[in-house]
């Protein structure tokens, strides 16, 4: 039952100086994913394509790229969602810079995540906390996040504007959401969030929501509840005054 | 010899999984200048698709659990092969190590009173490994890289390690490439750890990811370490086996431990025939075993494996405990595990064996390299018990970073590096770019993959594997012929020519250790030696080595286990007897 008909791959090839897209021949199987024929491009025609990539089991976030402009994992991007199609195009994820191929170069998140306050607890000893299911389920949630920074690419404000020094991005709103919302932390990374986070960029698109491959509801679930915690703390008309009076 | 970048600490460790960050976290904890290594980017390792728990005997949910009967159960499974030093220390420590991750902010499932919550697991006695749903080893790896990372230690990524350095009989650190730019990096070093995980990639049907190409046992034996145990080389039960391009994909062995059933084509729970007791969740190489004897029978599934139904259990509760393989079959199989079996058969998953190590220190037998996690040895034995592993990490990554960190701070002057080791191996890296339109390492590798799954496997004689032994040498000989096109940025092709040696050189001491043992223990399975034989294999591990570029195998008396932890198997006869 092996389906022989082929599908042409444009795959971006490239380097900083520039690049284009290159057609490549590949046959379909059942089952197929646009890694698959990554793999199958390396092996038979460009041992020299770069593309990252570790579990092909969508768990570890590396083989983000853009298939047809959409930001996807390639690991659990169907063949057979193109139908139809003769071509599919892939290319590298565009809000960051390119090392080769479709591999881009990351660090910058690497770097925020540095920045972001760890966890803070109270308690040091080495007794079992008691937590209960209720009070972690949500941030159980946010720890689904594998890194793929596929909402990174997405996200306008880093994407179009070019804000990386100025907002963190939607992977990183969900890690301090997921740090602000555990149950034993005692932090306050309220001024961080605000000033160096840079939450008052995001306008709630939800963009990063949707390629969310993962469906974190990233927007719903992290980000509105912070941007809520930033405007009682720092736009309510009762504490603004109170501030305004005791100078606190 | 071309510039390179060169770097200095007192300890470098290579891996960045559980192990790797670990052991990175607690040498740089004890103040020696570390570094950690890791081939892809940080938080990738494939500590990342760990699935089921990890197993710690905290007794939340069988009170009646200790370190005692996982002590037990631990040796049952490896068919006390195992160093018993190493399981007492594990056994004893892991729960420490899980708590410490708690307050690292991991956050495993809860009881109903607010404890981690664990589940039943193949072959341990209660419920035992505290979990995550289905993605515990996630939740372990970003949980020490986001305590690592501020920790004050360096991390280079997507970083290979290509040769370990020596000064005469002492480590002096590593060398290696950037794919980033493809340049040469010398890391000077008074310690070094090894953390590279597993070797699936040798075989064709692997749950590993395309990292685990065996780097690790390769740098150590090729430094002159000694390898243990080589023959054993776990195949989970359940691995995908259709469509084509997840064939091996792993399936938890959390569907078995939330009440998933076995069964052969004709609709039967064949397990009861293999083992009635435990049925489907009998240890690893039970099943596999049978699900491979069912599919030899004619009793498989239309794609060669059989089926795993978990259908009787309520919808949403799967769905609750198993998201991930609920998502991995909708998505790549078109498959709802609610309301349809899955098919499954045996995937290449776990080597017991590896780097001998001292079981307190994780030291090896060079001054200096200390090795932790999957590239390390003694724990497991024949047969490693799910969620062992994760825990292993655990312990072993804190112990090697702890040993290493004290060694490195005790050296009062840095190893010298020998510049002609380093243009040999850069030497050796650069020579397929003059090969253009040699010898292509993608059909090298699959004929290996090949060669490995079908005589060096799960199911062994000695004609096959002495045939695997001489095509073994023959695709060595075609290495040294490997060409590459493009550049050294970032290239696949060429990172595969200087893997292929390494994976080479391991397969044969997979195949040669698995020759010599003539019996059937755990994983390693004969055809023509059928049972296990206590009196002789029972008693000795095999250990693999070079020497002056001959392979020299031996045998080693398994360290006697001193009297009251023996006395804690016959408590065990007496409670079930």
């Amino acid at each position: 039952m092996a389906e022989t008909s082929k599908l042409t791959l444009r795959v971006w090839r490239g380097d900083p100086s520039g690049g284009k897209l290159v057609d490549y021949q590949v046959p379909r199987e059942p089952g197929m994913v646009v890694l698959d024929a990554l793999h199958y491009i390396q092996a038979n025609a460009a041992p020299d394509l770069a593309v990252r990539w570790n579990c092909k089991a969508a768990k570890c976030g590396s083989c983000s790229a853009e298939v047809n402009g959409r930001p996807r994992l390639t690991c659990k991007t169907r063949l057979n969602e193109f139908e139809g199609q003769d071509s599919i195009t892939v290319q590298p994820m565009k809000a960051f810079p390119i090392i080769k191929d479709l591999v881009t170069n990351v660090s910058w998140n690497y770097e925020v995540a540095k920045k972001i306050p760890p966890l803070q607890t109270a308690e040091t000893g080495s007794e079992p906390w008691i937590m209960h299911q209720v009070d972690i389920e949500r941030v159980q949630e946010f720890r689904k996040c594998i890194e793929c920074f596929l909402c990174q690419d997405v996200c306008h404000v880093l994407r179009e504007h070019h804000k990386k020094n100025e907002f963190a991005g939607p992977r990183f709103m969900v890690k301090i959401a997921s740090l602000e919302m555990h149950p034993k932390d005692t932090g306050d990374r309220l001024k961080f969030i605000k000033e160096e986070a840079g939450i008052g960029y995001c306008n709630i698109t939800k963009c990063c929501t949707e390629v969310c491959p993962e469906d974190i509801k990233i927007t719903d679930n992290s980000i509105i509840p912070l941007k809520e915690r930033i405007a009682d703390r720092y736009y309510d008309p009762a504490r603004w005054l109170f501030r305004k009076i005791t100078g606190k | 010899m071309e510039k390179y970048y060169s770097h200095e600490y007192d300890v470098i460790v290579i891996g960045a999984g559980g192990a790797g960050l670990r052991a990175a976290i607690e040498a740089s904890a004890m103040g020696a200048k570390t570094a950690l290594i890791c081939k892809s980017l940080l938080g990738k390792a494939h500590t990342v698709m760990a699935e089921g728990g990890v197993a710690a005997a905290f007794g939340n949910v069988d009170p009646q659990d200790n370190w005692k009967i996982h002590y037990v159960d631990t040796f049952k499974a490896g068919k006390f092969l195992n160093n018993w030093r190493m399981v007492e220390l594990y056994t004893k420590e892991a729960t420490e190590r899980v708590l410490e991750l708690e307050r690292w902010g991991a956050l495993f499932d809860r009881t109903p009173e607010g404890k981690i919550l664990q589940r039943p697991f193949g072959g341990h006695s209660y419920r035992r490994l505290c979990h995550v749903g289905d993605r515990t080893g996630l939740e372990l790896i970003r949980t020490l890289q986001e305590h690592g990372i501020h920790q004050g230690f360096d991390v280079f990524m997507e970083m290979t390690i290509t040769r370990l350095l020596k000064d005469g009989k002492r480590i002096s650190g590593a060398f290696g490439y950037a794919r980033e730019d493809g340049r040469f990096n010398l890391f000077r070093a008074k310690s070094v750890v090894l953390a590279t995980g597993g070797l699936g990639k040798l075989y064709k049907i692997t749950s590993n990811s395309w990292e685990c190409t065996g780097d690790g046992f390769a740098l150590a034996y090729e430094a002159g370490a000694e390898l243990q145990d080589m023959e054993f080389v776990q195949f989970h039960p359940t691995g995908m086996v259709w469509p084509p391009g997840v064939r091996g994909l792993l399936v938890t062995e959390a569907v078995r431990g939330e009440g998933g059933l076995l069964k052969n084509s004709l609709g039967e729970r064949f397990m009861k025939n293999y083992d009635p007791e435990k049925m489907e969740l009998a240890s690893r190489d039970i099943v596999s075993k049978a699900i491979y004897q069912e599919t030899q029978a004619g009793r498989g599934t239309p794609h060669g494996g059989v089926w795993l139904d978990i259908t009787h259990v309520d919808g949403a509760k799967i769905k609750k405990k198993l998201p991930s393989m609920w998502e991995q079959f909708h998505k790549l199989a078109d498959l709802d595990i609610t309301k349809e079996p899955m098919e499954i058969g045996p995937t290449t998953h776990y080597m017991m064996g590896g780097v001998r190590v001292d079981p307190e220190t994780q030291s090896t037998n060079i001054a200096g390299l200390y090795a932790a996690g999957e590239v390390g040895c003694g724990l497991h034995g024949a047969t490693r018990l799910g969620g062992n592993s994760l825990s292993d990490l655990l312990v072993f990554g804190k112990r090697a970073g702890e040993s290493a960190g004290k060694f490195a701070l005790s050296q009062k002057a840095a190893p010298r590096v020998n510049e002609k080791e380093i243009e040999d191996e850069a030497k050796m890296m650069l020579a397929p770019f003059e090969r253009e339109g040699g010898e292509n390492p993608f059909v090298i590798q699959s004929a290996l993959q090949e060669l490995m799954q079908s005589k060096v496997g799960i199911w062994r004689s000695a004609a096959p594997m002495k045939e695997a032994i001489d095509e073994l040498s023959k695709l060595k000989e075609k290495t040294a012929k490997m060409g590459v096109s493009g550049t050294r940025l970032y290239n696949p092709g060429w990172h595969l020519t200087r893997d292929l040696p390494h994976m080479l050189d391991i397969a044969e001491t997979i195949a040669r250790s698995a020759y010599e043992r003539q019996e059937s223990r755990g994983a390693h399975t004969r055809d023509d030696f059928a049972k296990p034989i206590d009196e002789t294999w029972g008693k000795v591990n095999q250990v693999i080595r070079q020497e002056n570029g001959k392979v020299v195998l031996r045998k080693e008396p398994v360290p006697e286990m001193p009297a009251e932890l023996k006395a804690l198997f016959q408590k065990e006869v007496k409670k079930n007897g």
